[in-house]
């Protein structure tokens, strides 16, 4: 006979507010099998969960209901509760009366019915739940970090640092991302090259770090802490154990005027190239698209020229398997092209320029060492405007969230434009100032009072070209909204950060989740913000949505320290809850007859296939058996299976049926 | 002989004949019938759809009711606020079968939706563009500022036409009538429209910013293809001309007239002598 005990919370008000809980506890106390039943403010609090465990010990309870939140919030606190008591902690279920009840619905009597209906359905359930052991899975103690901007040299130093090892994969020929190609940093001005490249340099001869440039994630199958990656190295054509970096064949190259990425299209390199001069690892690849000897079967160039004979044309894309035990994904983000804009000419104006190549501009390592100068005549502006918002918070452009980082670096690059052009007029057009962070109000009121940049409230409507001039037509709106045309030399646009374009594939690959804009998402905006909601998999950095170096060496940290967490047990415990398939008493030995459709269902390659063999060893039957290890518990097999082998642990059939049942027994 | 159906609205038949002319003539001479839409009625224009929603969707749908009545599929509607009622509407039913239901009592006649509208850069570019460049004997030498307007390409969501600044296809058109159309800053530029007659000041300013803009560029004719847009910059020249305190006098043709006489029409035939500005070109 079940001895089955009911606990509603109130959830503060988010449940009472709307739900009768005193009622729902009154009316659970009388259904079949109900032992006890209480209610309670806060059902997760100590005293709650003391509530629970004293009901379970006094009245010797066999299963638990608690009529709460979604259990993807607390069911397991109050297993743990339960456990803690002496109970399975599968014997316990949760109701969920705020999501799917108080929170959806007005306050009257149905929705008291609703939440006593919800209660019914788990303490039916219950009643039939069998105690289940958690499954123990080894850990391998190797983290992948994929991508090598700052956020992943965080994250693998951080691992690394403690004693674990870290695989990195970065897509570009270099690591440093979008971090190396900034100028001065905001809210210090200190130069963003001399803070990276030491870590650069750090991740690359780290012991406990394995490198792979040019490489990405071919797949990745397995799961926590027993994840299994292919990474495919993609072919540099170059054998880095002969090239010594010496760099003979980049200035010899004849292809020459290739756009190059690093300088954001202002600047050229050749087809054999390193990204810039303080790449890590400082040696080349050979970029086959413009190669002259890979698109015409002429010129060798290189070959000639390399004192060491580190040339070889003809090496493959090659891939290799890494057993990993979680991932860090750190792929960064990128900004829109100034071609997105029609408005402000579709890209066809050579001196209206994204944030990202105005640093550039800037840089002591760019194209024009560090001269603000018109990438079309070389001259120097006399007379710029920064354009905020540029994309951002536009709904009609699609991108409705704010990029965060504009605002600042906007006051950053007319300051130093400011310091720079001494007779020089800046302008920024913008719409708000948003300048939450360490220091960062004072640095736009510094751009504003001390350095002179005049900031309009107001958007750019056009901008067309006139007289080797730009003429950008806005608004004031602090001033009636004053119509305010600008002659300018040039124009920056702070055009919104958005996802990386491979950003989707990489998430499929990975199952784990991502938003309307492409962004990876986190498991819990507030309380998990570097898990994935697939275990194993964490996240940090600009991946997530656009943020600023502070916060993503912060997130990277963050992420970094969970997978250690991990790392710190050799093995890891695993929810039962797998699919099984049933054996029984010869002669039937199961009911699988071994078509094995479920083979073909499951996503997770966790359908193996087991030979029942006689006392003689001959082949009885081949029935299929599930691996617990690679199981996710999606149930995708249970609904294929004809024969109806195969039953969810913790949701098995008759479970379910006793739900239904019991809300169709009024 | 290729049929289609023709709405002229209120501009081609008075103001702007010399449009609906060079519209028929290049047709004609492109072996294309254009029929036009019996007894029809005002687009609705400007005034109709900033009184009342009903009205205005009313106006136009019963010429799209008239056209699909009258066995056509499609229509073709060379003034740019006549396409813009017209395609805005059809859009505006399409996605509201309650609001198409409302529409349809008010004028007591079904609606099916499937009527497609065609302004004439369209018209040209589906059925004359593959033939064009064959049939230009006298290429069209000069340098044009091709000038768009507000109505032609927004709202761009519905009208799917062209791009929203900066556009294309009349270049395009121009170009392969043996034109230089050059770049310049003033596609779609307000010309001031209706304030043509209640402040003719405003239009001055507005209109001469465009011509000036397009002068100054070295254009030696601007082609255009609404008849508001003609009006204001060829009408109001002399109000123009005393804003910008200059003498500027390059004619506005038609895209219609410009390729006319591309494909060796006279200028008789598509109404040149009916401009204020004088045309004299080629």
């Amino acid at each position: 006979m079940s001895k089955i005990g009911v606990f509603i919370c109130h959830c503060g008000e988010n449940i009472s507010a709307t739900v009768d809980c005193e009622k729902v506890a009154a009316e659970a106390g009388k259904m079949d099998g109900v032992e006890f039943a209480t209610d309670y403010k806060y059902m997760c609090s100590d005293p709650g969960q003391t509530l629970i465990k004293n009901a379970i010990k006094e009245k010797g309870l066999t299963g638990v209901v608690v009529g709460a939140c979604s259990p993807r919030m607390h069911e397991p606190t109050f297993r743990k509760a339960c456990a803690e008591a002496g109970l399975n902690p599968y014997l316990c279920e949760m109701s969920n009366l705020r999501e799917h009840c108080s929170w959806v619905h007005e306050k009257n009597e149905q929705t008291t019915e609703k939440a006593i209906d919800l209660v019914k359905m788990l303490v039916e359930k219950v009643k039939k739940n069998k105690p289940l052991n958690a499954i123990k899975v080894p850990i391998t103690k190797k983290a992948l970090v994929i991508g090598g901007g700052i956020a992943g040299i965080q994250a693998a130093l951080d691992i690394a640092n403690a004693g674990q090892q870290v695989i990195m994969v970065e897509k570009e020929p270099s690591i440093g991302g979008h971090m190396s190609q900034l100028s001065e940093t905001f809210p210090t001005l200190d130069c963003s090259q001399c803070i990276l490249t030491p870590r650069m340099v750090e991740v690359a001869q780290h012991p406990n770090i394995t490198l792979y440039t040019y490489a990405e994630l071919e797949h990745l199958d397995g799961f926590i802490g027993n994840f299994k990656a292919t990474i495919r190295l993609k072919a540099k054509s170059v054998d880095y154990k002969l090239c010594t970096g010496c760099g003979l064949c980049t200035t010899k190259c004849p292809s020459k005027k290739i756009p190059s990425e690093f300088n954001e299209g202002l600047g050229m390199r050749t087809a054999i190239y390193t990204p810039f001069p303080q790449a890590v690892p400082n040696k080349p690849v050979i970029d086959r698209a413009n190669c002259t000897y890979y698109q015409k079967g002429k010129c060798k160039v290189c070959e000639k020229v390399c004192p060491t004979g580190a040339i070889q044309y003809d090496l493959p894309d090659q891939f290799i398997t890494e057993d990993i035990g979680a991932v860090v994904i750190a792929t960064g983000f990128n900004v829109l092209k100034t071609d997105f804009f029609p408005e402000y000419g579709y890209g066809k104006y050579a001196d209206v320029l994204t944030g990202l190549q105005f640093e550039r501009l800037a840089s002591a390592s760019g194209p024009t060492l560090g001269e603000i100068r018109r990438p079309s005549d070389g001259k120097v502006p006399k007379k710029i405007v920064f354009i905020a918002c540029s994309g951002s918070r536009d709904p009609a452009k699609g991108i409705p969230y704010c990029s965060k980082i504009c605002c600042m670096y906007t006051a950053k690059h007319a300051m130093l434009y400011q310091h720079k052009v001494h007779d020089g007029e800046s302008y920024v057009f913008y719409m708000d100032i948003r300048a939450g962070g360490k220091n960062y109000e004072e640095f736009v009121r510094r751009a504003i009072e001390d350095d002179g940049v005049n900031y309009i409230r107001g958007r750019v409507a056009r901008i067309y070209e006139k007289d080797g001039k730009y003429i950008v037509k806005g608004a004031d709106t602090l001033l009636g909204s004053k119509p305010v045309e600008i002659e300018a030399d040039m124009v920056v646009l702070a055009t919104a950060g958005v996802s990386n374009p491979g950003a989707e594939e990489l998430a499929q690959k990975m199952h784990v989740s991502y938003d309307a804009y492409k962004f990876f998402a986190e498991a819990h905006p507030k309380l998990k913000p570097v898990e994935t909601n697939t275990a194993g998999i964490f996240l940090c950095g600009a991946c997530q949505a656009p943020k600023d170096i502070p916060e993503t060496v912060g997130m990277a940290s963050g992420a970094a320290a969970k997978v250690i967490g991990l790392f710190s047990n050799s093995e890891l415990t695993r929810e039962p809850l797998i699919a099984v398939v049933n054996r029984s008493a010869p002669p039937v030995f199961s009911t699988c007859v071994g078509c094995f459709m479920c083979q073909t269902a499951c996503p997770y390659n966790a359908i193996e296939r087991e030979e029942i063999k006689g006392r003689d060893g001959s082949v009885i039957k081949t029935v299929a058996k599930v691996n617990p290890g690679l199981c996710q518990g999606c149930g995708t097999c249970v609904a294929f299976c004809r024969s109806k082998a195969i039953d969810m642990q913790g949701f098995s059939n008759e479970q379910m049926f006793a739900e239904v049942m019991a809300l169709l027994n009024e | 002989m290729k049929k289609l159906g023709f709405y002229p609205g209120c501009s081609l038949k008075g103001s702007s004949s010399e449009y609906a002319q060079s519209v028929l003539a290049v047709a004609k001479a492109f072996d294309i019938e254009l029929e036009e839409i019996n007894d029809w009625n005002c687009c609705g224009a400007t005034a109709a759809h900033n009184m009342n929603k009903e009205l205005a969707l009313s106006l136009s749908a019963r010429i799209l009711a008239l056209a699909e009545k009258q066995g056509m599929e499609e229509i073709v509607v060379p003034c740019a606020a006549c396409y813009n009622r017209l395609t805005v509407t059809q859009h505006e039913l399409n996605k509201d079968e309650a609001l198409k239901q409302r529409v349809c009592d008010i004028i007591e006649m079904p609606i099916s939706g499937s009527l497609q509208v065609l302004n004439v850069m369209q018209l040209i570019d589906k059925y004359v563009a593959d033939r064009l460049e064959e049939k230009v004997t006298t290429p069209f030498g000069n340098k044009v500022a091709c000038y768009y307007g507000c109505l032609l390409v927004r709202p761009h969501n519905i009208l799917k036409f062209d791009r929203l600044e900066d556009p294309q296809s009349m270049d395009i058109l121009m170009k392969r009538s043996g034109a230089n159309p050059i770049e310049w800053g003033f596609k779609t530029e307000c010309c001031g429209a209706g304030f043509s007659v209640s402040r003719t000041d405003v239009v001055a300013k507005l209109s001469g910013n465009i011509v000036k803009d397009a002068a100054d560029r070295g254009a030696e004719a601007i082609i255009v293809a609404c008849p508001m847009c003609q009006s204001n910059l060829d009408m109001r020249r002399p109000a123009i001309n005393e804003y910008l305190k200059q003498k500027i006098d390059i004619p506005v043709l038609y895209i219609t007239q410009a390729i006319g006489l591309a494909v060796g029409l006279n200028p008789k035939e598509v109404g040149l002598q009916k401009h204020f500005v004088p045309v004299e070109i080629n």
